[in-house]
């Protein structure tokens, strides 16, 4: 995706002449949607997302007869209104996406910083950790830690923090590894700079752009690992509106209710996709070498 | 020398690696609360059945004394028994282990397939188009996981337009007169056409959604190396013969461009059978993967022990064979 970025003209002193590239505000779109969707959901929602009315239930959405007028996007199986639960979905799936991620990119940076410019001992150390790491399919890793530490929101998200750092780690160790080998970092310490404070001043603002583009990746694997955990029964309560545990119920009546997991599919999809190239687009825009 | 240093060292570390997977497994498992010894016994057992029943388990030992028993019986291929299913451990992963690998190999093949057919058109038709959409398409596939494509899948092929089977691995009704639990490559070799197709039509929409991310990344190394190797002199000296530009790119520039991308996918095969946990789930398909959830579910710890530690091995075989192939096969860190 970086050869786009490098055919766009690049005359200009500054980046901030560059139009916008248009996967930047697609995305950035979407996701400020469903930012608005999470916080103001009981302004938006036009039910309560926790509302049963077995009278209700599986209404098709709007344009298909026998749709009731108010419930655009249908119901579920227990009458609630699916367009709600959607909107009341986006504040797990943000709240797990920013606490989670965030969490797993601080420590996971900070250790691939360390490892990566110290080596030795601490690069063995880490090194090691992160091998065991990846020995674990990560799906099956989380499923095992939210069965062991319980369910709920808190869980969900310490497992993501716990699996997650390492893809912070080795990417950040390997990218101060090529960092520490540049000639502004010779310059640094014949400049009479100690070496934390060429890490922290000259290192770590180097390897910024890609410690931001992966967060946004990683705010979009956080939202899809609850998603996977909510499916399996695993997140938090059923009765509270997660996209993964719509799906998981849409699964169920697929041939009955075909909305039920189509729309929450689609919120899931667009945002996950969002956050990718939301990612890839600060990359390209921030990236010193491009520019 | 130098390569046979790294090499050894190489094993070293997985030697490390193999037991800090076993201490975390064990681990994670111990601090698990909830008692598994009270949910096989019917409410209002007396305490002496449940000591019995945590010293026939083992349960009754210190934590340490605990993990080296357990390490020692592992070592000689002993898992235990499952609490749930009350088998050994080993038999029924085992068992369920062909299918998972069956459906991994299956991906592998559909990811190669369309991860070479991309990046050859993105070559052929390059600062086209054509480029620009294996691009999107690429980014498209990178960003989204294999769990969303199997839902997606299972909505177009398998409701709106159902042509495909979308749970289980094969139809229950099927008379399977088979040896092994291979029964993909039993049925080929067996010339049982009909229950090859049957196997296929359950296999295909979970080996896709497995393969597209791997295909989109397969895609990218592939066409960025491509891109390389068509400014290379046998590649000019091949296209000034007067060969048409597609035995070029397809004879000439792949052969050397397919090795770097063959390495580094090597990693990415771990990923793939690691999607195949939650997607044998989505697909309700008899797998390692589906049985680990259940066992989760179960808080069947011998067994749960018995899959992770199978898919430790499994990924850090993997990725050792790996990097001994690419010690071996790359020329400048052989002469290094």
């Amino acid at each position: 995706m970086a050869d786009i970025a490098q055919t766009a003209p690049q005359s200009g002193p500054a980046h901030r002449r560059r139009p916008l590239p248009l996967r930047l505000v697609l995305s950035g779109t979407w996701l400020l949607v469903v930012l608005i969707c999470a916080v103001f959901a009981p302004f938006i929602a036009p039910h309560d997302p926790l509302a049963q009315d077995l009278l209700l239930e599986r209404l098709p959405p709007f344009w298909m007869a026998g749709s009731e007028p108010g419930y655009y996007l249908g119901t579920d199986g227990l009458g609630r209104d699916v367009l709600s639960r959607i909107i009341y979905g986006a504040r797990i799936a943000l709240t797990v996406a920013f606490v989670a991620a965030t969490a797993a990119c601080v420590i996971g940076s900070a250790l691939g910083l360390i490892a990566g410019y110290y080596r030795g001992f601490v690069d063995q150390i880490v090194s090691r950790i992160v091998d065991i790491w990846m020995s674990f399919p990560p799906v099956l890793f989380a499923i095992l830690l939210v069965a062991v530490i319980g369910t709920g929101l808190h869980s969900v998200i310490l497992a993501i923090i716990v699996i997650d750092w390492i893809r912070f780690c080795r990417v950040v160790r390997a990218e101060t590894f090529v960092q520490v080998k540049l000639d502004y970092v010779d310059s640094a310490r014949v400049a009479g700079f100690s070496r934390l404070t060429i890490l922290i001043r000259e290192v770590f603002p180097n390897t910024l752009p890609t410690i931001v583009a992966l967060l946004s990746l990683e705010m979009g694997i956080a939202v899809i690992v609850e998603a996977i955990l909510s499916f399996v029964n695993l997140s938090i309560s059923t009765d509270d509106p997660t996209w993964g545990g719509m799906i998981a119920e849409g699964r169920t009546i697929i041939y009955f209710a075909w909305w039920v997991l189509v729309f929450p599919l689609i919120a899931l999809f667009l945002t996950v996709l969002a956050f990718g190239q939301f990612g890839e687009g600060l990359k390209d825009r921030f990236d010193p070498v491009l520019q | 020398m130098d390569a046979l240093r790294g090499i050894l060292t190489r094993i070293v570390t997985t030697a490390i690696t193999l037991f800090g997977v076993a201490v975390i497994v064990f681990a994670v498992i111990r601090i698990a609360p909830g008692d598994p010894i009270a949910m096989m016994l019917p409410p209002g057992a007396s305490d002496e059945d449940i000591a019995r029943l945590r010293a026939l388990y083992g349960l009754d030992k210190s934590i340490v004394e605990q993990f080296f028993i357990w390490l020692g019986n592992v070592l000689h291929g002993d898992f235990g028994t499952s609490i749930s299913i009350r088998q050994n451990v080993l038999g029924i992963v085992l068992g369920r282990l062909p299918a998972t690998l069956e459906l991994s190999f299956l991906a592998l093949i559909i990811a190669s397939t369309i991860g070479v057919g991309l990046a050859y058109l993105a070559t052929r038709y390059r600062e086209t188009a054509a480029e620009g959409t294996v691009d999107v398409i690429n980014g498209i596939a990178l960003s989204v996981p294999d769990f969303l494509w199997g839902l997606a899948l299972i909505l177009t092929f398998g409701v709106a337009w159902p042509i495909f089977e979308i749970s289980g691995r094969v139809s229950p009704t099927l008379d399977l007169p088979f040896t092994s639990n291979f029964y993909l490559l039993e049925s080929l070799v067996r010339f049982r056409f009909d229950i090859t197709l049957n196997l296929l039509s359950h296999m295909i929409m979970p080996a896709i959604a497995l393969a597209l991310p791997l295909a989109a990344v397969i895609s990218q190394l592939l066409k960025s190396s491509l891109k390389e190797t068509m400014n290379q002199d046998y590649v000019m000296l091949a296209r000034t013969k007067g060969f048409p530009e597609s035995r070029v790119i397809a004879r000439d520039a792949m052969r050397n461009a397919i090795l770097p991308t063959m390495t580094l996918t090597g990693v990415q095969l771990t990923f793939l059978i690691g999607g195949t946990v939650i997607i044998e789930r989505l697909f309700s398909y008899e797998g390692l993967g589906n049985l680990a959830i259940d066992a989760v579910i179960n808080r069947d710890l011998p067994l749960i022990q018995g899959i992770v530690l199978l898919f430790a091995v499994l990924f850090v075989a993997i990725n050792l064979i790996v990097d001994l192939l690419y010690t071996l096969l790359n020329p400048r860190l052989r002469h290094g």
